[in-house]
Parts: C-alpha cells; sequence; structure tokens
C-alpha cells in the first residue's frame, strides 16, 4: 500500500447526490403508490368501545379501512419483544392495531389506504371510534404507587426490576461501606424525556410481485435485515421471497432501530394483500405520538467518600419511565446503571432500577442510549462532592480515575451485550490534563473576576465518560472486484447519514490499494447483504469497518495468488498500487487488478477488452485439475465476518464556560470543548461531524427539549413550534481534539464515536451553571424560568 | 403531510374536488398542472413534477427542509399552496447547478466543509444560503447565522453549515460566479397533475 486513505480527511462520496437533489429517501420512492394513513388514539388510556367507520366508505378514492379485526394469523399478534432478558418479567408490547385497549395517545387503531394521502386523511377524519376513557398513569412516580394500572397484569407497574452489586475489595456492600465511610452524601436527580427527532421519519413503501410471489419493502429503518425477518415470519413467506431496502434515511438517532415496527408489518401485509404498492409516510405530530422516546429518570443516589474524595462506596437507584410498551426491552436501563460508572473506580457499588410502565409513548434507545442519564449522576456526584470537600472538581475526578497501567480494567459487571465490563484501552488521565488545558481550567478564576467586574456572570463545568461502543454479536462485509477494475463493497448495515460509503470505501481503498474513485459501497440492502445487526450503539465503524477489512484481506490474498501465478513470481513480493499488482521495487512487471478479476474466472466469454489482455497471463490447465480448485471460487472476491469478543470503550471528556444573566436567568454558553478518544481515526472530518452533531443534541436535552405530557396523557408541545430543538443560535462553537488510544479487541484499532458527542452534555452544562449560580442544578433540562424559580427558592431558603 | 386536509366537499363519492389548472416556470421550465385548491407547493414539486429533492420534516414551516426560492425570495413550500405559485419563479435544489452540473459555489463548499450528514435538511440549507449570498455576498458570522437560523439540522449542529455558507462567499468573490441560482432557461414545457 503505497497510498493509505485510512485517517484522511476524504470528502464524502455521499454528498454530490445529497447536495443536487438525487437522495432517494423513503417518501421519495413510489410516485404511483397507494397511500396509508392511520387513525390513532387521542387518548392516553381507553377502552374501544366501537368504530364506525360508515362515513368514510363515500370519500373518493379511498381503498380500504383496517382495524385489528381485519388482520390475520402472525400478523394479528402482539409485536415481538426484540430483547428479552430474565429480570423483565412482565414484557409487554403492542397489537399492530390496538386491539380493545389503547394506552398512550398516537396508538394507531385504524389503517386507510386510498389513492393519495389527501383522500387517505379525508378518510381517517371521518372514522368515528367510540372509546369508554380509563385512567391514565402519567410519571414514573405516580405509576409506581399503582393505583392505576397501564396493563392490568402487571402489579405496580413494574415490567423490570433488577439489582447490581460489586462488593468492595473486603466484600463489603455498597450500603455498608457508605454507613461507615468518612464522609457521605444522598441526593435525587431528574432527567426529563427526549427523543431522537430525525428530520426525516419513519416511513415503509411495499410492492408485492404477484408473478414472482415476493416482496420488495423500502423502509427508513437502521436495520433492514432484521425488519426482513420480522416480516417474513409475520407474513408467513419464504425469507428468500422477501427484501427489505434502507434507502436513503434522513437521520435515525435510535429511534429507527426499532423494528417491526407496526407499519413495518401492516404496509407490506395489506399491499400484498391489495396486490397494489402502497406508502406510509409519518407526519410530525406522528413521530411525536407514535414513535418513541427516551432519557427521562428518577435517580436516588447515596456516596461515601474519603477526604481526598475518592470513591468508597456509590448506591444509586433508578426509576426509569419506559412508556407503555417494552418492544426494546430493557437495554436502557441496563446501560444507565453500567455506564454510570464512567472512567472512575467506584469502590464499591450497587445498582438497582424500576423500569416502569406509563400511558406514554414508548421509550427506546436515542443515541446516548441511557448514558447522558449515568454520567449526569455519576458527574453530578463528583461536582457534590467537590463542593462539599471544598476541593477543585477536577482534583476529585483526578483521585477517582482508572489509571493508564490498569488496562484491561475489570468493573466485574454485566454489560449490555450480555458481556463482562471490560474497559479494553484508554488514557483518562492524558485526557483531563487535555481537557483542562484545552478549556482553561485553571485559568477560569481569572476570566470568572474579569466578568464579575463587568456586572457578568460565569460558570464553568466539566464532564467525562466512557462508552461501551461497536457492540457484537457481528457484521459481514463482501468485496468484489469485477473486470472493470471496479471494487464493490457491501455490508448489511444501514446508513442515515455517517457517511458510511466513504469510510468504508477508505478502508478498501487502503486494503485494496486502489484508488478510492473506483470503489462503490452498498449498505443496508439484503438483496446485497442478507446477514447483519444493524446501525446503533456506535457500532457501524468498529464491526462493518473491520469486517470490510477482513472481507478486502481476503480478496487481496487471492488477488496476489493469481497475480503471482501470471507474473511468475512469489505473492509474498508482490504488492497492489493504484490498481496494479506488481512486484515490489520493479512496476515494470505488473498486472491490472481488473485482468486479475478475468483470470480468477474460468469461464471468459470475451465481453469487453479485459478479457482479451488476461489471455497473454493465462496459465496453461492442467488436465488433472478441474477449471475451479477444490477450495476455490470463481471469481476475484472474498466475504467475512467480525465478531468481537466483547465491546470497545471509547471515552471523553466535556467542559463548558457559560454566563447566566443576573436579571433574564438566560443562560448563554460561551464555549465548549471536547476531548475525544474513538481510537484510530478513519476520517478526523466525519467525526468531528458526529462529535458536533452529537453535542448539539446533547445542548437540546440539556437547555431546552422536554415531553410536556399533563396529567392526562396529552402530549402538550407535539410540533417542532412548541418543542424546542436547538437552530444555530443556540449551538456554540465546538473546539474539538482528539487522543488516540487504539483498541486492542480488532484489527483496524478503532473505536465507535456516533454517540460520544451527546453523553456528557447535560452534565456539563448542568455543573458550569451551578458554578455561576451557587445553586444546586439537580434537574435537567433547565430553561431560563427554571433557573429564576430556581434563584427565588435560594433566595427564601436563606 | 397534508395537514389540515379536510373531506371532499358533496358526498356519496361521485365528486371530486374542483382541480385548477396553473403553470408555473421551475427551474428554468415551465411546467403546467391540473391541482386542487389545497395542494401544497410542496406535495406538486414532489409528487407531481418528480422533483423529490425539496424534503418536508414538519408540515408546518418550522424545521425549513421544504424551503425553495420563490421568484429568488425563500418560501416555506409546505406552507404554500400550489395554486398561489401559478405564474411565478420556483427555484429547487435540483436548479442551484449550472446547466452544465457544475456545482454551485454553495454547494460546492456544503461538501468542502462536510456540512451535511444525513442530507435532508440541506436542499433547504442550500436554497436558504443561496438567496442569503444573493443579498449579502460578504456576510459576517452573525449575518449568517441569523440567515440561517430559520432552518433545523439534527446531525451536524450548524458549525460546519456556518463554515460552509462563509466558504461559500468566498467561492463565489474568488470565481465571480456569485451564489447563483443554477437554474438553466430551457423552453421546454410539460403538464404535470396528481
Amino acid at each position: 500500500m503505497t497510498t493509505s486513505l485510512f485517517g484522511e480527511r476524504v470528502q464524502r462520496l455521499e454528498d454530490p447526490r445529497l447536495l443536487t437533489g438525487r437522495g432517494r429517501y423513503l417518501d421519495d420512492l413510489g410516485r404511483d403508490a397507494l397511500a396509508a394513513a392511520f387513525v390513532r388514539s387521542p387518548h392516553a388510556h381507553a377502552r374501544i368501545r366501537e368504530i364506525n367507520v360508515d362515513r368514510a366508505l363515500d370519500v373518493p378514492g379511498l381503498v380500504a379501512i383496517y382495524t385489528w379485526e381485519d388482520l390475520p394469523g402472525r400478523v394479528a399478534e402482539p409485536l415481538p419483544l426484540l430483547i428479552p432478558h430474565p429480570a423483565l418479567t412482565h414484557g409487554r408490547t403492542a397489537y399492530p392495531l390496538a386491539r380493545d385497549v389503547v394506552r398512550h395517545v398516537g396508538e394507531p387503531v385504524v389503517m386507510v389506504v386510498a389513492r393519495d394521502r389527501y383522500a387517505a386523511e379525508d378518510a381517517c377524519s371521518l372514522i368515528e371510534v367510540d372509546y369508554e376513557l380509563l385512567k391514565p398513569v402519567v410519571g414514573v412516580e405516580e405509576a409506581v404507587q399503582g393505583g392505576n394500572l397501564v396493563h392490568p397484569d402487571v402489579p405496580g407497574n413494574i415490567g423490570a426490576h433488577l439489582v447490581q452489586e460489586v462488593p468492595a475489595a473486603d466484600g463489603r456492600t455498597a450500603p455498608e461501606v457508605i454507613d461507615a465511610a468518612p464522609h457521605k452524601l444522598e441526593f435525587r436527580l431528574d432527567i426529563e424525556r427526549s427523543a431522537s427527532m430525525p428530520l426525516e421519519g419513519r416511513g415503509v413503501y411495499a410492492r408485492w410481485d404477484p408473478d414472482d410471489g415476493s416482496l420488495r419493502v423500502y423502509s427508513s429503518t437502521q436495520t433492514s435485515t432484521s425488519v426482513r425477518m420480522a416480516i417474513a415470519a409475520k407474513l408467513d413467506l419464504p425469507l428468500p421471497k422477501v427484501e427489505v431496502i434502507a434507502p436513503d434515511v434522513g437521520g435515525g438517532f435510535g429511534v429507527k432501530i426499532v423494528h417491526p415496527w407496526p407499519e413495518e408489518i401492516l404496509v407490506p401485509w395489506a399491499a400484498r394483500l391489495l396486490g397494489q404498492e402502497i406508502k406510509w409516510t409519518e407526519d410530525r405530530r406522528e413521530h411525536f405520538v407514535s414513535s418513541a422516546h427516551e432519557r427521562g429518570q428518577v435517580q436516588h443516589v447515596r456516596v461515601g467518600f474519603d477526604d481526598d474524595g475518592r470513591l468508597l462506596g456509590l448506591d444509586v437507584t433508578i426509576l426509569h419511565d419506559h412508556g407503555a410498551y417494552t418492544p426494546y426491552g430493557i437495554i436502557v436501563p441496563i446501560i444507565t446503571a453500567t455506564q454510570l460508572l464512567g472512567p472512575y473506580k467506584p469502590g464499591a457499588y450497587r445498582v438497582e432500577f424500576s423500569s416502569v410502565y406509563t400511558n406514554t409513548v414508548q421509550v427506546t434507545p436515542y443515541r446516548g442510549a441511557g448514558r447522558p442519564q449515568g454520567v449526569f449522576c455519576m458527574e453530578r456526584t463528583m461536582d457534590r462532592i467537590a463542593a462539599y470537600l471544598g476541593k477543585d472538581r477536577t482534583e476529585v475526578r483526578a483521585v477517582n480515575l482508572i489509571q493508564p497501567d490498569e488496562f484491561p480494567y475489570d468493573h466485574r459487571m454485566t454489560f449490555q451485550d450480555g458481556r463482562p465490563l471490560i474497559y479494553d484501552s484508554g488514557n483518562y488521565p492524558e485526557q483531563l490534563r487535555m481537557i483542562k488545558e484545552l478549556i482553561g481550567w485553571d485559568s477560569f478564576e481569572e476570566e470568572r473576576a474579569r466578568a464579575a467586574a463587568e456586572g457578568r456572570r460565569i460558570g464553568i463545568g466539566i464532564g467525562c465518560y466512557v462508552e461501551g461502543t461497536g457492540v457484537g454479536p457481528y457484521e459481514g462485509g463482501h468485496v468484489q472486484i469485477t473486470s472493470d477494475g471496479r471494487v464493490h463493497v457491501s455490508t448489511g448495515l444501514t446508513s442515515q447519514g455517517q457517511g458510511h460509503q466513504t469510510v468504508f470505501a477508505q478502508i478498501a481503498a487502503t486494503e485494496l490499494g486502489v484508488p478510492i474513485e473506483r470503489v462503490s459501497v452498498v449498505t443496508g440492502d439484503t438483496r446485497r447483504f442478507g446477514y447483519a445487526v444493524g446501525t446503533f450503539a456506535s457500532r457501524a465503524a468498529v464491526m462493518s469497518g473491520n469486517a470490510v477489512a477482513l472481507a478486502c484481506r481476503k480478496v487481496r490474498e487471492k488477488a496476489l495468488r493469481i497475480a503471482a501465478e501470471a507474473l511468475e513470481a512469489d505473492p509474498a513480493d508482490l504488492d497492489i498500487t493504484d490498481g496494479m499488482v506488481h512486484v515490489k521495487g520493479l512496476p515494470s512487471a505488473s498486472i491490472p487488478l481488473a485482468t486479475v478479476a478475468v483470470l480468477s474466472n474460468p469461464l471468459r466469454y470475451a465481453f469487453d477488452e479485459e478479457a482479451g489482455r488476461a489471455t497473454q497471463f493465462a496459465t496453461a490447465a492442467s488436465d488433472d485439475r478441474p477449471p475451479v480448485d477444490e477450495g476455490e471460487e470463481p471469481g476475484l472476491e472474498g466475504r467475512d465476518y467480525y465478531s468481537p469478543v466483547r465491546s470497545t470503550f471509547a471515552s471523553g471528556m466535556h467542559a463548558a464556560v457559560v454566563e447566566t444573566d443576573p436579571d433574564t436567568a438566560e443562560i448563554k454558553i460561551l464555549r465548549y470543548a471536547v476531548v475525544h478518544d474513538c481510537g484510530r481515526l478513519i476520517n478526523p472530518m466525519i467525526v468531528e461531524g458526529q462529535i458536533h452533531g452529537g453535542v448539539a443534541q446533547g445542548v437540546g436535552g440539556a437547555l431546552y427539549e422536554r415531553m410536556a405530557y399533563d396529567e392526562h396523557g396529552q402530549l402538550q408541545n407535539a410540533s417542532f413550534m412548541d418543542f424546542l430543538m436547538p437552530y444555530a443560535t443556540e449551538i456554540p462553537h465546538i473546539e474539538t481534539a482528539h487522543l488516540e488510544t487504539p483498541s486492542p479487541l480488532n484489527p483496524l484499532g478503532i473505536k465507535g464515536a456516533g454517540e460520544a458527542g451527546v453523553i456528557p452534555v447535560s452534565a456539563v452544562i448542568a455543573g458550569a451553571i451551578e458554578d455561576a449560580e451557587r445553586i444546586p442544578i439537580m434537574k435537567m433540562p433547565i430553561s431560563p424560568s427554571d433557573l429564576y424559580d430556581l434563584r427565588r427558592t435560594a433566595t427564601t431558603d436563606t | 403531510m397534508a395537514e389540515g386536509a379536510r373531506a371532499a366537499e358533496g358526498n356519496a363519492g361521485v365528486t371530486t374536488e374542483t382541480r385548477y389548472e396553473i403553470e408555473l416556470t421551475v427551474n428554468g421550465v415551465v411546467r403546467a398542472a391540473k391541482v386542487p385548491a389545497r395542494r401544497l407547493l410542496s406535495d406538486l414539486l414532489r409528487h407531481d413534477l418528480g422533483l423529490t429533492g425539496t424534503h418536508v420534516g414538519c408540515e408546518h414551516g418550522v424545521c425549513g427542509c421544504c424551503t425553495v426560492l420563490l421568484d429568488g425570495e425563500p418560501v416555506r413550500s409546505c406552507l404554500t399552496f400550489a395554486v398561489t405559485a401559478a405564474g411565478h419563479e420556483i427555484t429547487t435544489v435540483e436548479g442551484l447547478a449550472a446547466p452544465d452540473g457544475t456545482l454551485s459555489p454553495v454547494q460546492r463548499a456544503f461538501a468542502e466543509c462536510h456540512a451535511l450528514q444525513c442530507g435532508f435538511c440541506t436542499p433547504g440549507f442550500l436554497c436558504t444560503a443561496t438567496a442569503l449570498l444573493r443579498e449579502n455576498p460578504a456576510p459576517t458570522d452573525e449575518e449568517i447565522v441569523e440567515g440561517i437560523s430559520g432552518n433545523l439540522c439534527r446531525c451536524t449542529g450548524y458549525q460546519n453549515i456556518i463554515k460552509a455558507v462563509r466558504r461559500a462567499a468566498e467561492i463565489a468573490a474568488e470565481t465571480g460566479e456569485g451564489a447563483g441560482d443554477g437554474a438553466g432557461s430551457a423552453d421546454a414545457s410539460t403538464t404535470e397533475g396528481p
């Protein structure tokens, strides 16, 4: 390899398409398809008495109306519980269309199919559903009292309860250690709901081919392979008769990993039944009330520590709001419970969570997936210890950090992937040094004094996190070099803006020694690659990146073997540069990869010039050996899988300076700094973009975004007018620095980067506001009016 | 999508909506269509004319994904009835590049600065930035932030978008291209309708 593209700021191969309107998102497809629309529950909890569709039947363009009663066989069954867990003793999932009872506003009740969306919505508006109202359960603390039940057979509304304990070295439990500790603190923390909120909602487009008896489905999903298997199972179709494609996807951030969504079953089912193409495109209100939210937790913390602020024991009890259903199991609170530990050694640790039903939209992972809550908990704890001891907040963190010589570091817990929570590598003290330098931590008091002299109030905050990335079980890659010299790479996982077409092409170009212009990458198309897990948990680069590299190495090995025979050389003496296989140091003894591709296939009709060129290299076939030898395959292609023993742990530290207005309580972020370690960087430009976007979502979650449910379970702010996502005016300039601690777990030494930016932001901003205001900040997000109220309360208290 | 859609007038399924014949110029091409009064400009562009580069992210005028240029001014095509665009000139993302396919300074700058990730909001930003730079060829950073503050992006954190608009101004100044609306003049004319 002469020109390595690995690690370079390569411009994205996706962009020319996306910049000229040639992207193909879900609703851009199926121009002639019928449209589906849904009647959704206006109530948080109600029994369906009757559904009357009479008035809708006259709507011009109406094709069909379906309720639960119309659904056959497995389509009528509850949706699958994707990730069971022994602690999830009372898992419940929804029916694709409500059967008898609705459990949150937005639950689908009736599906309408019509000529276009206008007609479908006309029909929806004329369908009358008679409901008997039931008492809604809103808020985890109301839920655990168990007065009203979301599901009548789930006592106390508790879906799951899990306790994990890691005793101290001397065997004592965390509560015992805390009781005996020189210092102890106890407090409560609250985090409200937010949501992924991609700018493209969900959507499904299905085409049934009656001649072929096959189904092609496009879905705006983070996992096309699993959607395919779900559809085949639900519709009782042979798997090879179903193909699922994730086209361009306009953002995911977690919500699109859930599958199958009701619409992913209903739309293909109806398309097959009617023998017509059908498309459903989610609108924004539907996305707010019928997709998924995340974050909402109440945490009770007890901590014991020594005079230096060293953790001796930590005991955290979490109430986690998982909404009305648990299709995705209890991954989110499990991640909170484990990733709360961050870069620290907790001493004895005990964590207990109850995952609780409420009559609200279901909760499934949103970028960060439980980590922002866990980091908020631990970093608030660090800040409170520092405040209690009168120490610098970074000093308290420093004494608790895992040291570079302590890797691999075993937390003696079980992580989200069911594997031991063992950190593979990292350098946390160096990160702390870097972030302090980047933000100017040690000189901040002078800055504060200068600001104060101008009547301005500023504060500084810091937040540290460790993120398990690249969870298994596997991803695969397929690489084919065709006789025109083009390199075709495919992997099963999907893309939602991460630049996979670019980074996987960088990897392939580097491994194979070809110009990146000759490499094309396809993701999320089951016609090209059938086995995959999906894009979530900051896993795509780690999993598919390594799988593509391994597949390329197979192809390279084969190419060198074939070329060696043609060039009468030893494969070990060959290299590939710019698409030419050549003897090292002797560029004239060479053969194009395109020609090698021809030679790799004993069937050589002369379709192109390359076939003619290959003739000179063809070696005499032996009469005693078959043309395709044992263990060989025709073609210059290879497939391989990467399956890690466990996750690889990325990390980072953020710091921010905020200003709070003494009169209006307006909160402004003046500076935001990030030190980030995701191992070796494939494309620093793309990694920085991921960080910027993550931080922006974090800022949204810290200062603006909340799901405002009233006591009736009505979401009061289900539009972009009222749910305040940050614009450019709200996001500060983000300064970034990278540390590269390679992962020893995978061939490329990389770690995931997708979720990192969002994780510590609420903790950082809370710390900075607390530092500016000298008022404890125990609840996020925080608005100016929240801060104003906190000031008044603080004044009253003193 | 069709938020606020109402039932067709009349009953018994015999009445259909009145359709209006309209003519408008889209990316330099005269297009004719027959549309009901309630049909949105975004739906006309995307579903009747097949120009799917204009995206719809919220259907209520907040996110800016559907921004197109109407007589050079950025408008929300999801809040504009197609019939009201009759007789006007529309430029969509498909019309920003030069007729020979050369990307406009704004498009080039977005690629160079990694100002897009999933690309869904991008057409709205490109149209907005094109209009901004035509009005103000050398904006300050504050003016850039102000200029794009009506468009939501959930992926980039805006930092690289701001950088790209700044860079686009530089490219336009260096090459003398202007921000460009690209739309090549063509005299083809077609009729579409839902």
